[in-house]
């Protein structure tokens, strides 16, 4: 890689670099501008300090500032655990660069620990040199106590493996805001914007869209929107003036594809995703949710969206937020319902009835840790083989995985088309990662987004000889059935649970019958490939002799992987698959050609599970189920000693061999 | 490529397209039919003799009253010997799922105000499984009508009690009788704060259509508890109610603006107990001033609340009729002005939504 750390000691900077350019400051203060091409950055703190939403704002600086970038929101499942502790410790890391980044970083750069716990939780994760800033006013005895502190980890000298800026950040923002009209407690919440404004000033940010959204975030207490807008500002005057840091740093624009960006989330990406199938497909969008952690917010998004003809329904539980969406689409909506694993484990029986009645319907799995309620705040793929066969019976369904943030739009674009052209339940599997998470989105022209209006074509006319309406009758191409709504006169039909005669939809107990529509239920999804693009391969000589499979949010972690293995000077061939179910037509012969095959996943090898049964392939299952994204540098390693081991002489021997 | 104006107020929806086009094709809509248009092909298939087949007569000549065409009607059924019924109607219809058909229901029925939607359930499908699914239909008042045929028994699964059946009822999962106190689902409904609750008999033609008509008139959900009589498994489980020597004397009529007076010659009344319920006294014994007069347009559901305790489980003192019948906004028709409204500020805007407030250009 080609980062470099933050450095702060003006000792070692200052003019050391030749990138530094000195600069004046109020008060004669020299001080200097470091160039860097990346960074990330941690900020933790307890639950209630705000700390997902200064990263959030931070993040949003950096996006318009041009940079590339990439999140990663860890927080608890408890909304406010006893202040002070370790599980109530809540962290946001975020890596932003002059080039584009696939992962939110391994380690963090800078960690600011807003509490001891904060510090505790955290510090083993930043390399030894790193610059960690503390808020010295709550390494209070007592706070220390709480988290098992004997001594005062700012003042014992255990913290002189890092570049340590203990400020009182507390105190400068409860100073800042004394005439404010706030009491002590009130003016001390804002003491994450007074943070904010330090880094902003540290990494050069933009701070017009943050004075901003603190005015229209707090447009109805304008006395809080005052106060914060002023901690804000006295953070980033104090970082300009003060002598604790003499160095500020510059990471200059990535350079990316000309257009219009956005800052956007997985979540919110999905939910957009949703509502410009609705606007594509013409079709109402009916959402049938019940909340749960971490699809929540797809459900606040989409409520928002009723001038698009959206209606939201919040169930009382998970089965009837799958059944009002399926009876939804039987009136010719676009059902979807929005959930986690444990609410697909729910909903596996209406799935089963809307395979057997053959109705579109998006099913949205935001997959987090389980089994049963697991770690609901935090990251995994483990629902795969839920989505794929958790239900009773034959009953395929089609399975596709966004493979970042902004793919998530895509991704539900895509499960609408599948939805609605084959007449099917689709699942989608997003993760806890993708739908926290946040990267720059090229926002496309609505006009360019697939038209799914041919996907929709409802029977209002007779289909059989007799001219009577067979409900069952397929289209020849994609074996989809004739879909008729109610309102339309002569087509009335009834479906149901019980297996369905061919063509009719009566209800028949024919052995040969069921096994008729059972292997049509298949052969229809099975079709499916046909619609989809070939196997997408990474392999810039196209001679790569190992290759990396993933699906989902693993891509990004993969791809930087993918990136040093190439800079060592090796060959990796990588393959990310959107479609899991069905697999790209030609996936099996891709995968033959390579002599070994690995297949990072954040659960116990699913997907090699598949890839294995369906293409007698040796895959290489290599698996971690942390709650939390891969480390890119782990999986290089893993790449790594495949490549090694398949051919040691294939390393170009100019660039020693070594990962960097 | 064409720029097609989707999914904006005024554009035709696919949906209505193909109505627009159904229309074209056959004329307006069919609202004067007969009962045998609501019939199918299908061969019924419920036990010779079961209460089902009166129901199912009696829905199909009550039906065209409505004037509803057959097209903008749709039956939603669960699991159970009732559920079978949607494929007996000539109209739209989903035989669901075991206890999900209110919630499958709801959906539809938010989504597509124009139509008229039913659900057919049966004691187990809605008082066990579907118990969840039940009340929250009947809190939000989704307009929707809900037939629950009460037998009193499982009759699909041949034989075990019910969340409907008496205590210390013998059947092939209760050897020595059964524990659990039953509900009763028309005191269950009004604790919901259904908006309207009605109990029929299947055997009373003229009551049972009387009933029904209210309920499909009724805008919001309507349930209407059916006695049912299985005749293979809980067979006389009514026959207290419907034999003619003592049914009059243990039926209580529900008729909206009349005194609740009952039994033989009238012998037996409804009053006020000292306890802000109600109790049976006999006619000559109190004053005629403290007999109820039935009033179902009641706000408060503590009265219709106290008329469904009058019933005792083994069938003494049934009021039948209808219980409840109050106004309250439908959830469909609140959900809709929902929509108008934000459309007030302007349709959908999909490259504005996709932008969202905070954008940046990137320059070629």
């Amino acid at each position: 890689m080609t980062g470099t750390n933050p450095t702060v000691a003006p000792s070692e900077s200052n003019g050391a670099l030749a990138t530094t350019v000195s600069s004046s400051a109020p008060g004669g203060l020299v001080k200097s501008v470091v160039e860097l091409d990346r960074v990330v950055i941690r900020l933790a703190g307890d639950s209630g300090d705000g700390m997902q939403l200064t990263g959030n704002r931070f993040t949003s600086e950096t996006a318009s500032f041009g940079n590339d970038l990439k999140t990663l929101p860890n927080f608890p499942a408890e909304i406010r655990a006893p202040t002070g502790t370790l599980p109530g410790v809540s962290s946001f890391q975020l890596q932003f660069a002059d080039h584009d980044v696939m992962t939110p970083g391994d380690a963090p750069d800078v960690l600011v620990a807003m509490n001891p716990a904060a510090l505790k939780a955290n510090l083993s994760e930043l390399p030894g040199g790193g610059l960690l800033i503390l808020d010295s006013d709550e390494f209070t005895p007592r706070n220390l106590a709480k988290v098992g502190y004997a001594t005062n980890p700012i003042e014992d000298g255990s913290l002189e493996g890092w570049q340590t800026v203990s400020v009182p950040l507390t105190s400068m923002t409860t100073d800042a805001l004394k005439d404010s009209g706030l009491g002590k407690k009130e003016a001390e919440r804002s003491k994450n914007m007074f943070t904010l404004g330090l880094l902003s000033w540290m990494y050069h940010r933009p701070t017009e869209g943050t004075v901003r959204f603190l005015e229209r975030q707090f447009r109805r207490k304008p006395e809080i929107a005052a106060a914060n807008i002023a901690a804000f500002r006295a953070g980033y005057n104090y970082g300009d003036t003060t002598e604790a840091f003499a160095v500020s740093y510059e990471i200059k624009p990535a350079p990316m594809r000309p257009g219009r960006y956005r800052n956007i989330s997985g979540n919110q990406a999905l939910a957009l995703g949703l509502v410009a199938a609705g606007q594509r497909s013409g079709l109402p969008v009916f959402l049938g949710a019940y909340p749960i952690t971490p699809a929540s917010d797809i459900l606040h998004e989409l409520s928002r969206h009723k001038a698009f003809g959206v209606r939201t329904f919040q169930a009382e539980d998970e089965i009837a937020g799958i059944g009002a969406a399926l009876g939804a689409s039987f009136g010719g909506a676009l059902g979807i319902t929005t959930t986690s694993g444990p609410g697909v484990a729910l909903k596996a029986e209406t799935i089963g009835l809307a395979v057997m009645t053959e109705l579109p319907l998006v099913i949205v799995d935001v997959q987090r840790g389980g089994p049963s309620t697991g770690l609901p705040t935090k990251t995994e793929q483990s629902d795969l083989l839920q989505a794929m066969f958790g239900r009773n019976g034959e009953a395929p369904i089609p399975v596709i995985a966004p493979r970042s943030p902004g793919d998530c739009f895509d991704a539900a674009v895509e499960a609408a088309r599948m939805a609605l052209t084959y007449r099917t339940p689709v699942m989608l599997l997003s993760d806890g990662y993708l739908a926290n998470g946040a990267e720059p989105w090229a926002i496309p022209d609505a006009d360019s987004l697939p038209d799914l209006t041919s996907a929709v074509a409802f029977a209002t006319e007779p289909n059989g000889e007799d001219g009577e309406f067979l409900p069952y009758l397929r289209d020849p191409e994609t074996l989809a059935r004739a879909w008729a709504i109610p309102g339309t006169a002569g087509m009335q039909h009834r479906i149901g649970g019980l297996e369905k005669a061919d063509k009719t939809g009566n209800i028949s107990y024919d052995p040969a019958n069921h096994d008729f529509m059972t292997r049509t239920r298949q052969a229809k999804i099975d079709g499916i490939a046909a619609s989809i693009p070939l196997t997408d391969v990474d392999d810039p000589d196209g001679d790569a002799r190992v290759a990396v499979i993933g699906w989902g949010s693993t891509y990004g972690p993969i791809g930087a992987a993918a990136r040093r293995i190439r800079s060592s000077g090796r060959k990796v061939a990588q393959i990310h698959l959107r479609h899991i179910n069905p697999f790209p037509a030609d996936l099996g012969e891709v995968l033959a050609r390579y002599d070994r095959v690995i297949c990072p996943e954040m659960n116990l090898g699913q997907l090699s599970l598949l890839l294995r049964a369906k293409y007698l392939v040796d895959i290489e299952s290599h698996t971690q189920v942390r709650g939390l994204p891969f480390r890119a540098a782990e999986l290089a390693a893993v790449i790594q000693d495949a490549i090694d081991t398949v051919n040691p002489a294939a390393v170009n021997p100019a660039v020693n061999g070594a990962l960097q | 490529m064409t720029t097609v104006e989707l999914g904006m107020p005024d554009a035709p929806t696919p949906i209505d397209a193909a109505i627009a086009r159904s229309l074209e094709q056959h004329g307006p809509k069919v609202t004067e039919l007969k009962g045998k248009d609501f019939k199918t092909d299908q061969e019924v298939r419920w036990c010779p003799g079961c209460g089902d087949y009166v129901i199912l007569n009696a829905v199909q000549s009550f039906l065209p009253s409505l004037g509803i065409a057959r097209e903008d009607m749709v039956i939603v059924s669960g699991i159970g010997c009732s559920s079978r019924f949607p494929y007996y109607m000539n109209t739209y219809g989903m035989h669901s799922i075991h206890g999900r058909a209110p919630a499958i229901a709801t959906g539809l029925a938010a989504s597509r105000p124009d139509l008229s939607v039913w659900v057919v359930t049966g004691d187990g499908d809605a008082l066990s499984i579907g118990g969840n699914h039940l009340i929250h239909a009947l809190r939000r008042n989704v307009d929707m009508t809900i037939l629950l045929f009460n037998n009193r028994i499982y009759g699909l699964t041949k034989g075990q009690y019910s969340p409907t059946s008496e205590v210390g009822k013998v059947t092939k999962s209760t050897p020595m009788g059964s524990l659990d106190h039953p509900f009763n689902p028309v005191s269950l409904a009004i604790g919901a704060d259904a908006t309207f609750v009605g109990r029929a008999m299947d055997s009373d033609r003229k009551g049972l259509t009387e009933v029904l008509r209210q309920a499909a008139e009724h805008k919001g959900t309507s349930l209407v508890e059916i006695y049912q009589n299985c005749n293979i498994f809980n067979d006389g489980a009514f026959e207290l109610l419907k034999d003619p020597a003592t049914g009059p004397m243990w039926t209580v009529p529900l008729v909206h603006g009349e005194p609740l007076v009952f039994g033989p010659g009238g012998a037996s009344c409804v009053v006020r107990d000292d306890f802000g319920g109600l109790r049976i006294a006999e006619t000559n014994q109190v004053d005629a001033s403290e007999i109820v007069v039935h009033d179902a347009t009641r706000e408060d559901p503590s009265y219709a609340f106290a008329l469904s305790r009058l019933s005792t489980q083994d069938l003494r003192y049934t009021p039948m009729g209808v219980f409840r019948k109050v106004q309250k906004p439908s959830y469909e028709a609140m959900m809709s002005e929902q929509l108008d409204e934000a459309r007030l500020q302007g349709p959908g805007d999909l490259d504005a939504l996709l932008a969202g407030g905070d954008t940046w250009e990137v320059k070629a």
